[in-house]
């Protein structure tokens, strides 16, 4: 299977229009942003763990999953990460979408706020302000370079930390960032504003990645983003759109009650 | 503080609990100086509504004086004087900037619920179970109002308590209900219930040009208010076939358009009605929808069903067709009180109407428990109480 696999990877990155090759073109949003070289490289490596894989030297589960994702970008020369961030190491002029569909664990939920693009925007723009609605972080601090340190919360009082930073940011439209090398979870997301016309506010369609490496946390940063990541962010954003419309989270914590 | 809390069906006690504290920079808190038992507590009471814990302190008319404000809320002082509307609403997502204030998007801090049953979710209420945000309410000494700056509304001090209790509530709920009919002058409008929201449906149909108003309940004590304080002609549906009286007084057309102030816990007649109550017995159904569907079948071609009573769920054997082939139009929902408030503040003001005129009884917050059950169960006399802390 995995030699089958690999032999059809093979082609496909070498450029022959196998069947194979022509069914994964078909795949839905997965565009080329891996050069050339890279998508060798992908295969090499992708291959290498498929052989582990059969000599039994590795966890099986752990080096199919590997391998395959490893595979898939050499023969589609698609980077689900890299998408998500809106970055492309292909010699490509196409439009970068945000994020694509695809493993890890990958959510996008849309509210409508009802205030001005330009101030969505700037509100989210200042990172410092997403703890204030994303309930998972605990602390987001901006360097002047641009970068930004985020601490999130983990299972059992763990926190996970990454460095971060903002890859595309086109005023009052896109922001999108990603974390950087050495970071305990691989994270990407992007928002969207899009004013509506009328006096029907702006739309803001969040999309957020977290791909979490096999590594040592992998299962603590698959419970990081909750039993349902869908839940988590559409709470997040139902957050954000009280703060910007409201100025506040309404809340009933604290109040009076008789005995329960 | 003492405060009037839910403790299960048909189960309600004044409890000492902490007093409120501000908890958002927009909040305020009120010392409750007037407050009533709504109709729509009965369902509380009466265990129709889901969501309701042990505890939750109820309430959701009141008034009072201001004692403390957030650190964010404009054009209110301690001392103000002012009512209170029931709905919660934070002035500024899609809906208020319309005045579409009981369909607020952000107060609501439970909307989860409301969502996997309707959909989606209306504003937070006082006092009216976590579907409805678990806001504590205001049968009580104090409470804790959120918005404060868009919410409370200041009242002129020539005016009583009891002149403007009714504002956080119930007359604008028959203001509304009113205003949905779009009367025109000369028309004629059949209203469903005689309680507090019907009595004033009669009366602001009156203020908005009705030339007639029929009432119809089976409470003679009732029907004979809408009569005496509210210049109904009146109807007990019990005593008489109702369609044809209908036809009858309105000579074949069918009234104008047709009020349905009664909501879920109709009390249906004949078989329909024992049917429904099977139903509801049976969880079949949630709703008895009696009133309504006799508003549907009365009304005229092209006329209009205003719904302010509540309903909760699904309603079974609804006339659609007859609602279809008279081209007939559905208005219905919360009330928005905000909008209405002063509007109706300077209608109270300008003379045109006392809405104390629906209190029958008094009683004093502590003996609320007592003024449940005597409002639950006789309906003859008591219409409306208030409390007083």
């Amino acid at each position: 299977m995995a030699a089958t696999l690999l032999a059809a990877a093979v082609k496909s990155v070498a450029g022959s229009e196998s069947g194979v090759a022509r069914v994964v073109n078909k795949l839905p949003q997965a565009r080329t942003n891996v050069s050339a070289n890279e998508r060798w490289l992908s295969l090499i490596a992708g291959g290498t763990v498929a052989g582990l894989c059969l000599s039994g030297r590795t966890p099986p589960l752990l080096s199919t999953i590997l391998g395959t994702g490893l595979i898939y970008r050499a023969m589609t020369g698609n980077c689900v990460l890299y998408q998500a961030l809106g970055v492309s190491t292909a010699d490509s002029t196409r439009p970068q979408s945000a994020i694509a569909a695809g493993h890890g664990t990958r959510v996008d939920h849309a509210v409508i706020v009802n205030r001005p693009a330009s101030e969505v925007y700037e509100f989210w723009r200042d990172l410092e302000n997403l703890p204030r609605f994303m309930t998972h972080l605990v602390d987001v601090d901006t360097t002047t370079d641009g970068r930004s340190h985020w601490v999130a919360k983990g299972p059992l009082g763990l926190k996970a930390e990454w460095d971060a930073e903002i890859v595309t940011d086109v005023p009052n439209k896109l922001i999108a960032w990603k974390s950087l090398d050495g970071a305990d979870v691989d994270t990407a997301g992007s928002v969207h504003f899009t004013e509506l016309p009328g006096d029907h506010g702006t739309e803001v369609r969040v999309e957020l990645k977290y791909d979490p490496p096999a590594g040592k946390l992998g299962t603590a940063v698959a419970k990081l983003v909750g039993r349902s990541p869908e839940e988590q962010v559409k709470a997040d954003m139902r957050r954000f759109k009280q703060i910007m419309e409201a100025g506040e989270v309404p809340t009933t914590q604290g109040q009076p009650h008789g005995q329960r | 503080m003492k405060a009037l809390c839910w403790r299960g069906k048909k189960d309600v006690a004044v409890e000492r609990v902490p007093d409120p504290k501000i908890l958002n920079s927009r909040d305020a808190i009120i010392r409750v100086t007037t407050t009533a038992i709504c109709g729509s507590d009965l369902h509380l009471y009466d265990g129709y509504i889901p969501t309701m814990k042990a505890g939750d302190i109820l309430g959701h008319e009141f008034m009072g004086e201001v004692v403390e404000t957030g650190r964010d809320v404009t054009g209110l002082q301690p001392g103000d004087r002012v009512v209170v509307p029931f709905t919660i609403a934070c002035g500024g997502c899609f809906f208020c900037k319309k005045q579409l204030y009981s369909a607020c998007d952000n107060s609501n801090t439970k909307p989860e619920l409301a969502e996997a049953v309707y959909g989606y979710s209306g504003s937070g209420l006082f006092g009216y179970s976590h579907m409805m945000g678990g806001y504590a309410g205001g049968q009580a000494e104090y409470v804790r109002v959120p918005f404060a700056d868009i919410g409370p509304c200041k009242v002129p001090s020539h005016l009583s308590d009891e002149q403007v209790l009714f504002l956080t509530d119930i007359f604008p709920t028959g203001y509304m209900a009113a205003e949905n009919c779009n009367i025109e002058p000369g028309d004629t409008v059949a209203v469903w219930g005689c309680g507090p929201v019907g009595l004033f449906c009669i009366k602001s149909a009156f203020l908005l040009g009705a030339a007639r108003v029929i009432a119809i309940d089976d409470v003679e004590g009732r029907l004979k208010k809408a009569r005496e304080d509210c210049g109904a002609e009146t109807v007990n549906f019990s005593r008489v076939d109702l369609l044809r009286t209908l036809d009858e007084m309105t000579a074949g057309r069918g009234p104008d358009s047709c009020i349905d102030a009664v909501g879920l816990e109709a009390h249906g007649t004949g078989v329909a009605g024992i049917y429904d109550r099977v139903k509801t017995a049976a969880y079949m159904a949630t709703d008895r929808p009696t009133a309504l569907r006799m508003a549907i079948m009365a009304c005229r071609k092209g006329g209009t069903v205003s719904i302010p009573g509540v309903y909760g769920g699904l309603l079974d054997k609804l006339p659609m067709g007859a609602a279809f082939s008279k081209g007939l139009t559905f208005k219905m929902g919360q009330t928005h009180v905000h909008k209405y408030l002063k509007p109706l503040m300077g209608r109270i003001e300008r003379g045109e109407i006392d809405p104390s005129f629906v209190i029958t009884h008094r009683y004093k917050l502590a003996d609320a428990a007592r003024a449940y059950a005597e409002f639950s169960t006789q309906k003859d006399e008591c219409v409306k109480v208030v409390l007083k802390p």
